[in-house]
């Protein structure tokens, strides 16, 4: 352990950072003094202070606690959303990769066509396909956007690991495609799918605060950043500024606590990056 | 060279048409009828079924499909449904304010990331490093309305430096275009520019490990000539893959700081046009977006053959 903390601090910093983010999220209540959508107009717009860590909104309510439920909101997106691309994508590219032939090629077609599409703009027209929005519609297409990645990726590490000898040896002796596919190739291609899925993670949290700042995601008064963010602009003018600073920082240290963390997963798992040192 | 454009434009066309498909069906799936969205429920039913009719709502979802398609293909992407203006005509509009802002945010981009990564990985470990490191942790974690917002608080309400939203046409004024101009490209610059500084770096610092580095060296050349012409040149083939798609994702660059800066360009449109559930216009954004973002990585791909010689598409060294 001791060794490895040694070697890779990065992970444990990163981790570390994850580590706190998620904590905030489960102890949310302990943490934040007020009630997130509790109005209380005759505190409407009080700058940070003893009583507000990060000041009041128009409507009273506490930044501080609106920042730190909020966490709540981006990490299940973010958890969610990336399961549901995660789950989809290396099923298919699981299959795609070991099945072969016209099932792969009509696969990899379907995930070009999706691969065409801006990743934003994709998330956007999904959620505009639902008539109302709502939170878990930015997931499912949050999620549905990160499907081609996954598909790629796990094709890709199949085809390398196919035809290598322990899976012509349990072919050999019998074991049905299910059993090749989840006990010997999957457990062997799981390194660059854990780092996909933390950075996607990072990913995932920024789209849902895009989706939820252009309205597109979970509607007030549901404490979210991205929405919490958009509706600070109509006190910009004022110099009401901290409307907006906690949401923010907190959409920032999210994204950064799992880009961080996964690069460094990154550099600890592939040798290859270990070596270059770049 | 040839052959492989044309391979890669044939490979191209059932993916297009697999994305023209994916457009009109998540559209369509929508429930709710925009006619009804905009005529109103109380809107006369005969005139109700005369504009279904007008907008080919009345047929079958397939038959509406081969319609829109057709009609596409001629340069008819139909009218809006808020304003009754050819789709068209309302993307051309905007078009050149998109660009504008597009380009410029690249151009700001791809020059902060070219000399700052040089000097980054020229200078490896020393405090401009770090700092360049940082920035392009904290430039990729930042979310663009967020530093948006810190702009114009910052430098249009507090300082009063520029103005905090709007357009002004280049052939009007040039100067106050400028104006309007500097905050959304600093805004959509920024995760782009972190992201290629980033690999201005990495890329440099693995080719000064390279023989060819070290036989330049051994010649005696100056370290700027070694630098400028030996190592940037060979690490710039993955940067150009990473602009070149930057370029293809301008329109969904654009979407959000459009948006905050008032800016009247095609992202603006989008998302005016999703919010007024005005299909015809969100059915041709998508469709152009999607479009000139498979065209830019098919120019990526070229141009990396291009640039470099040991890449052979033929699968033949050249």
């Amino acid at each position: 352990m001791s060794w490895y903390l040694r070697r890779h601090p990065r992970v444990f910093i990163g981790g570390g950072l994850v580590a706190f983010l998620i904590l905030v999220a489960v102890f949310a209540p302990w943490i934040a003094r007020y009630d997130p959508t509790l109005v209380n107009v005759s505190q409407s717009l009080e700058p940070p202070g003893p009583d507000h860590w990060f000041g009041t909104d128009d409507l009273g309510r506490d930044v501080f606690a609106r920042t730190v439920y909020g966490s709540r909101i981006s990490l299940s997106v973010g958890l969610i959303a990336v399961g549901i691309g995660f789950f989809t994508g290396v099923s298919i590219g699981l299959f795609a990769g070991y099945v072969g032939g016209l099932v792969d090629l009509l696969a990899m077609r379907a995930i070009d066509a999706l691969l065409a599409f801006p990743a934003l703009i994709l998330a956007i027209s999904i959620t505009a396909a639902f008539q109302k929005p709502e939170l878990w519609h930015a997931m499912v297409a949050i999620g549905v956007v990160a499907v081609p990645l996954y598909t790629r990726l796990t094709r890709g590490q199949v085809l390398s690991v196919r035809e290598r000898d322990f899976v012509l040896a349990a072919r050999t002796i019998g074991a049905p495609p299910s059993r090749i596919v989840l006990r010997h190739i999957f457990p062997n291609i799981t390194n660059p799918l854990v780092v996909q899925a933390t950075l996607s993670i990072a990913f995932a949290i920024l789209a849902e605060a895009t989706l939820s700042f252009l309205g597109f995601g979970a509607q007030p008064p549901t404490p979210t950043w991205g929405a919490d963010i958009n509706y600070s602009q109509r006190w910009l003018s004022n110099l009401k500024w901290w409307m907006s600073v906690g949401p923010g920082l907190g959409i920032f240290l999210a994204v950064f606590a799992f880009n961080f963390f996964g690069d460094a997963l990154r550099d600890a798992l592939d040798p290859r990056l270990r070596r270059s040192g770049t | 060279m040839t052959q492989y454009i044309a391979r890669r434009l044939l490979l191209m066309l059932p993916v297009a048409l697999l994305v023209t498909i994916v457009v009109f069906v998540l559209l369509r799936l929508s429930p709710g009828d925009p006619l009804v969205i905009y005529a109103g429920e109380e809107r006369d039913p005969v005139a109700l079924a005369a504009l279904r009719v007008e907008y080919g709502l009345d047929r079958s979802m397939p038959e509406q499909y081969v319609s829109w398609i057709t009609h596409a293909l001629q340069g008819d992407l139909g009218r809006s449904l808020r304003t009754r203006q050819p789709v068209l005509e309302s993307i051309v509009e905007r078009l050149p304010a998109t660009l504008e802002l597009g380009i410029a945010a690249l151009l700001l981009s791809v020059t902060i990331a070219m000399v700052v990564g040089t000097l980054s990985a020229v200078r490896r470990n020393s405090p401009l490093d770090l700092l360049a490191t940082g920035f392009t942790l904290a430039g990729v974690s930042l979310p663009n309305f967020f530093l948006g917002l810190l702009l114009i608080l910052v430098l249009s309400l507090a300082i009063r430096i520029f103005p905090p939203g709007g357009y002004t046409a280049l052939r009007e004024d040039v100067w106050e275009n400028v104006r309007h101009l500097i905050l959304p490209a600093i805004t959509l610059a920024t995760a782009s520019m972190a992201v290629n500084m980033r690999q201005v770096r990495s890329s440099l610092l693995e080719t000064f490990g390279q023989d060819y580095m070290r036989t330049a060296r051994a010649k005696g050349l100056r370290e700027t000539t070694v630098v400028v012409r030996h190592a940037l040149k060979n690490a710039l083939i993955p940067v150009v893959t990473i602009v070149g798609l930057q370029v293809g994702a301008i329109i969904e660059g654009a979407i959000i700081t459009e948006q905050i800066f008032s800016w009247p360009g095609i992202g603006k449109l989008a998302v005016d046009s999703i919010n007024g559930r005005d299909y015809p216009v969100v059915q041709a954004v998508v469709l152009v977006s999607a479009l000139s973002f498979m065209a830019s990585t098919l120019i990526v791909d070229v141009l990396y053959a291009w640039l470099d010689p040991r890449i052979s598409y033929s699968g033949q060294r050249s």
